[in-house]
């Protein structure tokens, strides 16, 4: 079995590219100290860094390892890693609550009831807590624009199914390790589909094609299948119905 | 009327792409591009332009295509058999297409992507800096009948052949370790090198799923691992304990965890690996790695200078299609 790792941790991600880990696990904190080291490598501008991104609780650097020595680069970001203590970090600026509508179970949402049981709450009382939920944007990834929303309550931890679900709509809500996501497109995945939005993650050719970023917050509006048609039907913003305020 | 291909007809899966997107990243967009980028690299080669081009990248079927103004065409990647009217055309190959003159391409025997290039390039409206089609975040779209701008050209040379580099019939796929290849035990990273795998009929741009017999590779936990970011070329182990190379339409981020990653220089490998074609892994370190990388930019950056005349004239050799094929593989054109 591996050692468990020490945090923060420098990861080779392939070839030209290093992780820097600040958990395993979620972790509010962690979240924004990868946030923080991102804005800080930007801010360093190394000759040789071709990119920067984060994930739930990392930094990616890609580079170019012709131009940009392993080595270096590794010691580089050991030294701003040991300058101050990430884990403290604030938050951005400028960020955003969102109200989004949602139908959940039903056709919209086949995998709801089994979602349900996995978390230990009959249908209505999970129901409840997912539509109580305030969740945070901790990062966008797998397709352009797509958030990751956390973290759910603990009884939340439901693992990812062993066999892929071939396809689920876009705009659909899934569920898994405490985690929320909003499909940018149809995609298949190992979540749980547990409903329905008409929220669109990624609007190609629009002035703002990507309308989330890290450290939003989301909450939900619950809506029958016709109102959700409806707003499908009329949004011609991407919005899908949501509402959206500046947070202080 | 203004420079344009007119594709008459194409096969599913005929996208416009360059290098890919780049930057986008923090906002979930992978590179996507070429599948086969050294492809894309001789075609630029061949017509003596830069490889930020974007070409016609065709998944395996083929096409018809006429031009509005006399245009420089090459072909890369995977051999189809090629006619400009009714004469045969040389793959790996820069020619000259008069408008009206058709361009036929016919399926592929041997890998999986052939690349249409244009002097000039393909000059479809950028978006986000790229004109790559980035089917999973849906950037544009594949084109059945369109026509498309081409770029000016400043050149007129034809009759240019580059030998082509073997990677249409899997093989050896050198892979290196990434941030998750510690949560597999050794035994399984060492049984991953000695499995014989082929490409499963599942994949596309965003990668191929490898089919194998033996027992499911599998990492405790798996199944509730935070989910991490994702480079094109990582072997991701799937649910059922199946490896799936990513390609470069993969996500950005993943929850299933990296067995290992497969080197830039040989993604094209696999991306050109038909259904059935043999697939080994053979771990190799950071270090034989980027001597690896240096020597396949090193190609890159030479291949401007590497393209020959055609020796014989096309018109003499009723069957140049099959010297241009590696290995002379049958093109299934011989009736």
């Amino acid at each position: 079995m591996p050692e468990p790792d020490r945090f923060p941790a420098i990861h080779d991600l392939g070839l030209c590219a290093k992780l820097v880990t600040f958990a395993d696990g979620l972790s509010e904190a962690a979240n924004r100290a990868a946030l923080a080291l991102r804005a800080a490598v930007e801010a360093e501008g190394w000759t040789g860094v071709e990119e920067t991104s984060i994930s739930l609780a990392s930094t990616v650097i890609r580079f170019d390892p012709l131009a940009l020595p392993h080595a270096e680069l590794e010691a580089r970001l050991a030294a701003l890693l040991a300058g101050r203590d990430w884990y403290a970090a604030p938050l951005p600026t400028g960020r955003t609550l969102w109200r989004i509508p949602v139908a959940l179970g039903g056709a919209h949402g086949p995998q709801w009831e089994e979602a349900a049981s996995l978390a230990g709450r009959d249908p209505e009382a999970a129901r409840a807590e997912i539509l109580s939920s305030r969740t945070r944007v901790l990062t966008l990834g797998f397709a352009p624009g797509q958030p990751y929303m956390g973290e759910l309550p603990p009884n939340w931890d439901i693992p990812r199914m062993t066999e892929l679900n071939p396809q689920v709509p876009g705009a659909s809500l899934v569920v898994a390790i405490r985690q929320l996501i909003i499909f940018a497109g149809p995609a298949p995945t190992g979540w749980r589909h547990i409903g329905q939005t008409a929220f669109q993650c990624f609007r190609p050719g629009a002035a703002a094609p990507i309308a989330l970023a890290p450290g939003d917050e989301v909450t939900w509006r619950e809506v029958s299948a016709e109102e959700l048609a409806e707003i499908q039907a009329e949004d011609r913003s991407g919005d899908g119905g949501a509402t959206r305020e500046a947070l202080p | 009327m203004s420079r344009a291909l007119i594709i008459l007809q194409a096969g599913p899966g005929t996208t416009v792409q360059d290098k890919g997107r780049f930057g986008y990243l923090a906002q979930g967009c992978s590179p996507g591009g070429a599948a086969d980028l050294l492809a894309l690299h001789e075609g630029a080669a061949l017509l003596g332009q830069s490889a930020d081009c974007a070409a016609l990248e065709l998944a395996g079927l083929g096409g018809a295509f006429d031009v509005a103004q006399p245009t420089r065409v090459a072909l890369t990647g995977a051999p189809m058999p090629a006619r400009i009217g009714e004469r045969q055309a040389a793959w790996n190959t820069s020619h000259l297409l008069q408008p009206g003159q058709v361009l036929t391409l016919g399926p592929t025997a041997q890998g999986n992507y052939g690349y249409l290039h244009l002097g000039g390039g393909l000059a479809t409206a950028p978006v986000m800096g790229s004109r790559s089609t980035h089917l999973v975040a849906r950037i544009g779209a594949p084109v059945t009948n369109a026509t498309l701008p081409i770029g000016e050209d400043r050149r007129s040379q034809t009759g240019l052949t580059l030998p082509p580099e073997d990677r249409l019939s899997g093989g050896t796929i050198r892979i290196i370790p990434s941030a998750q290849t510690g949560r597999f035990a050794p035994q399984d990273i060492a049984r991953l090198q000695r499995t014989a795998f082929t490409r499963d009929l599942r994949g596309n741009r965003m990668g191929a799923r490898m089919a194998f017999e033996g027992a499911p590779f599998h990492t405790q936990g798996g199944l509730s691992l935070l989910s991490e970011a994702v480079v094109p070329g990582d072997i991701q182990v799937t649910g059922d304990g199946t490896p799936f190379v990513l390609l470069g339409e993969c996500q950005t981020t993943g929850g299933y965890p990296r067995i290992g990653t497969v080197i830039p220089a040989d993604i094209p490998k696999v991306a050109q690996a038909r259904a059935g074609v043999p697939l080994r892994f053979q771990m190799i370190t950071r270090a034989q790695a980027l001597k690896a990388h240096a020597a396949f930019q090193a190609h890159l950056a030479a291949l401007p200078g590497l393209p020959r005349p055609l020796v014989r004239d096309p018109h003499d050799i009723p069957d140049l299609l099959s010297y241009q094929l590696i290995s002379g593989a049958i093109t299934g054109d011989e009736t």
